[in-house]
């Protein structure tokens, strides 16, 4: 009898020990072993699960000293012990979830194409190919998808862009390079259901008429690079890339690229100057991507999430995607708990959850136990909120609305012994290791703003010096190129309106002429 | 520890081989190469420049912007460090200060015996079980200064 026995293969299950938990587990011959991706519960990685009568049973989080007391108790039947969880679709922090995009995620093989096909792939590439390009635009802009990298810029329009534009070379370029602080689902979702973004891309050839692609994988993520070069392959020899795809005559060729650690790379035009062998500095815009982007071609520039949302699209149909969310904001969001947070992981619902609901529900409160003091959603440039926010609705307007962004759907949770002078300190620092240099109020004006924030936190001239980083926030997000620089206030402003004891906890020192001019001279 | 100059000419032309029909192929080369010798040698940027017909000027600015890329070689093990927020709120820069102690170098630097280099990195995607460390090629997640040090001790 063979047992069919899931163990993560999922960078973070691996960094708690998924791989030691493998290999124990592979060793008894009755156990037939798939590595999937997580299922996004990260708290309970490693988390095995064993396929019985009764469904998939999970058990976690799993030690290596635990595999022997598991086989002891006959796990393989799904036998009772103190880390069995129950059937886990059933687990009500899953069951409670909308599994699209994710849909796939810790339940397939990642690299069975057999599986893939199983499980509801490649029906929308084959749906698109029965359509006109025109009409699959039509589709992606029904359906209201917004980019998922941040920006939430219309899908669909891009692309009709990109259709739009004439030349004999266009360019579909995945944008991989995750580097938010608290995202992790571009990662998860390339790790652990690489042929959905393959498809998606594709699709995306497809509808604009663009031969070649890339994705943009940063060099922090190996897994995910080894993962979707292996599933490049294996889509090669299905026919699912090179030259008459699926019998249809398309042409799109793929590949991977290795970023080579900067931030900035994140940032579209960045990540294209680098595609061509360059320094990762920003381009000024106009001209968009869509029209000259890489080699001066026309370029779609999608974000993974966006890019494998688009299977189910084109598959279900747009008004299936967009019967999700509210207001503008259509369709799941990926939400990524983050920080010092109890259930950490990935919570695909609809736009419109509140991020209260996000923390205390699904997240259950801090990892410390302490009370949560700070939420930072949207990675490293987004606001700092406070616990008075939490009926905020995770919508796009609403978040603007408030000073804040959802971004990429990143949240990082603070307990109350964060110092929050110093993570507004932090986020300029942030700024001046990772500015590409290119505009000067980015990168002299974050070395600027953290010294401006040390001389606020020792006390000196506190008044005048709040002043004077209003002031360079004020010049950053109005004279910046980009979005490094024209973000970074965000989280520096959210931190001094909500939390502004932070700032104030030595004596200010008494008023001297002398000494404020001293200060505003050094502050120039 | 020098290298060979004609070494150093095979693994630059070996990469530029490899990558002859790669679109914009200076990254990968770059990658090619320091996965070869271990670093950027100061010696590969005019093998490289004339190789692509880029100036120097090019081929030193692309080097020297991404922090992947070392002008040295590193020791025999690298601790890279996540510093970013995630990792922040569950003690990453305590652990950071704890580790720099032990080792008595900082971020960048390689101990005295070439053991260690320490890195700072900003985010692996491990954010919900940090503080993350990437020792060698391995990541650790929910990382303490202990468990680190146990690392390093089975790993010498």
């Amino acid at each position: 009898m063979t047992v069919t026995v899931y163990v993560p293969r999922d960078s973070a299950a691996k960094s708690v020990g998924a791989d030691e938990i493998a290999a124990a587990i592979a060793e008894d011959p009755r156990v037939r072993l798939i590595r999937n991706g997580s299922r996004g519960m990260l708290w309970l990685e490693p988390l095995v699960e064993v396929v019985t009568p009764e469904g998939r049973i999970g058990y976690g989080p799993v030690a290596p000293e635990d595999v022997e007391g598991l086989f002891a108790v006959g796990f393989l039947d799904g036998a009772d012990h103190r880390l069995r969880l129950g059937p886990v679709d059933q687990l009500e922090w899953l069951a409670s979830q909308t599994r699209v995009t994710f849909a796939r995620v810790g339940v397939v093989d990642p690299l069975s194409t057999e599986d893939y096909v199983a499980h509801g792939g490649m029906a929308g590439l084959h749906k698109a190919l029965s359509m006109t390009q025109e009409e699959v635009i039509a589709e992606v802009t029904e359906s209201g998808l917004r980019g998922r990298g941040g920006a939430g810029f219309p899908t669909g329009i891009k692309w009709k862009t990109v259709l739009d534009a004439q030349s004999p070379l266009k360019f579909v370029c995945c944008n991989a390079d995750e580097g938010d602080s608290g995202t992790f689902a571009d990662r998860m979702l390339m790790e652990g259901d690489p042929f959905t973004l393959i498809e998606g891309m594709t699709i995306a050839a497809y509808a604009v008429g663009a031969t070649e692609g890339y994705i943009y994988v940063r060099s922090e993520y190996p897994d995910a690079v080894s993962v979707l070069r292996q599933a490049i392959e294996l889509a090669y020899a299905r026919g699912w890339l090179g030259d008459d795809i699926l019998g249809s005559g398309l042409t799109f060729d793929l590949a991977v690229r290795v970023g080579a650690g900067a931030y900035i790379c994140g940032e579209e035009t960045s990540m294209l100057e680098s595609l061509e062998g360059k320094r990762g500095v920003i381009r000024a815009k106009p001209p968009i991507p869509a029209l000259h982007g890489l080699f001066g071609k026309p370029t779609i520039v999608n974000n993974v999430l966006s890019l494998g949302s688009v299977p189910m699209i084109l598959a279900d149909g747009a008004k299936a995607f967009a019967a999700y969310g509210v207001g503008r904001s259509r369709g799941t969001q990926v939400f990524q708990l983050a920080g010092n947070i109890a259930r950490g992981g990935i919570v695909e619902t609809a736009f419109g959850v509140t991020l209260g609901d996000l923390v205390n529900h699904y997240g259950g409160g801090s990892r410390s136990g302490r009370p949560v003091r700070a939420v930072q959603v949207g990675g490293p440039l987004g606001a700092y909120l406070p616990v008075s926010q939490f009926d905020l609705p995770m919508d796009y307007e609403a978040f603007a609305a408030a000073g804040a962004m959802v971004g990429h759907g990143g949240v990082v949770v603070f307990d109350d012994t964060v110092d929050m002078a110093k993570q507004a300190r932090f986020a300029m620092e942030f700024c001046a290791v990772e500015s590409c240099g290119k505009c000067t109020p980015c990168r002299i004006g974050s070395v600027r703003g953290v010294e401006v924030i040390d001389k606020i936190i020792a006390g000196r001239n506190r008044s005048e010096n709040l002043v004077l980083l209003d002031d360079l926030c004020d010049l950053m997000t109005d004279g910046s190129l980009c979005a490094m620089g024209g973000l970074t206030p965000m989280p520096v402003r959210s931190a001094v309106k909500h939390f502004p004891e932070d700032f104030n906890k030595l004596p200010t020192e008494g008023f001297s002429i002398l000494e404020a001019t001293q200060s505003l001279e050094a502050g120039r | 520890m020098a290298l060979l100059q004609e070494n150093v000419e095979e693994v630059v032309r070996g990469a530029v081989e490899a990558h002859r029909d790669d679109r914009g192929a200076l990254l990968p080369i770059l990658h090619d190469i320091q996965e070869k010798l271990g670093y950027i040698d100061a010696t590969v940027v005019p093998i490289l420049a004339k190789e692509l017909n880029l100036s120097r000027a090019d081929v030193h600015g692309v080097v020297t912007f991404y922090h992947d890329f070392r002008k040295n070689p590193a020791g025999a093990t690298t601790v890279r460090i996540c510093r970013a927020e995630a990792c922040q709120s569950v003690g990453a820069e305590r652990l950071t200060e704890l580790v720099k102690s032990r080792l008595g170098v900082d971020f960048g630097q390689t101990t005295p015996d070439g053991g260690v280099t320490l890195e700072q990195v900003f985010c692996f995607g491990n954010c919900a079980l940090g503080p993350a460390v990437q020792v060698g090629e391995k990541l650790y997640g929910r990382m303490d200064a202990d468990r680190l040090a146990g690392v390093l001790e089975a790993g010498r």
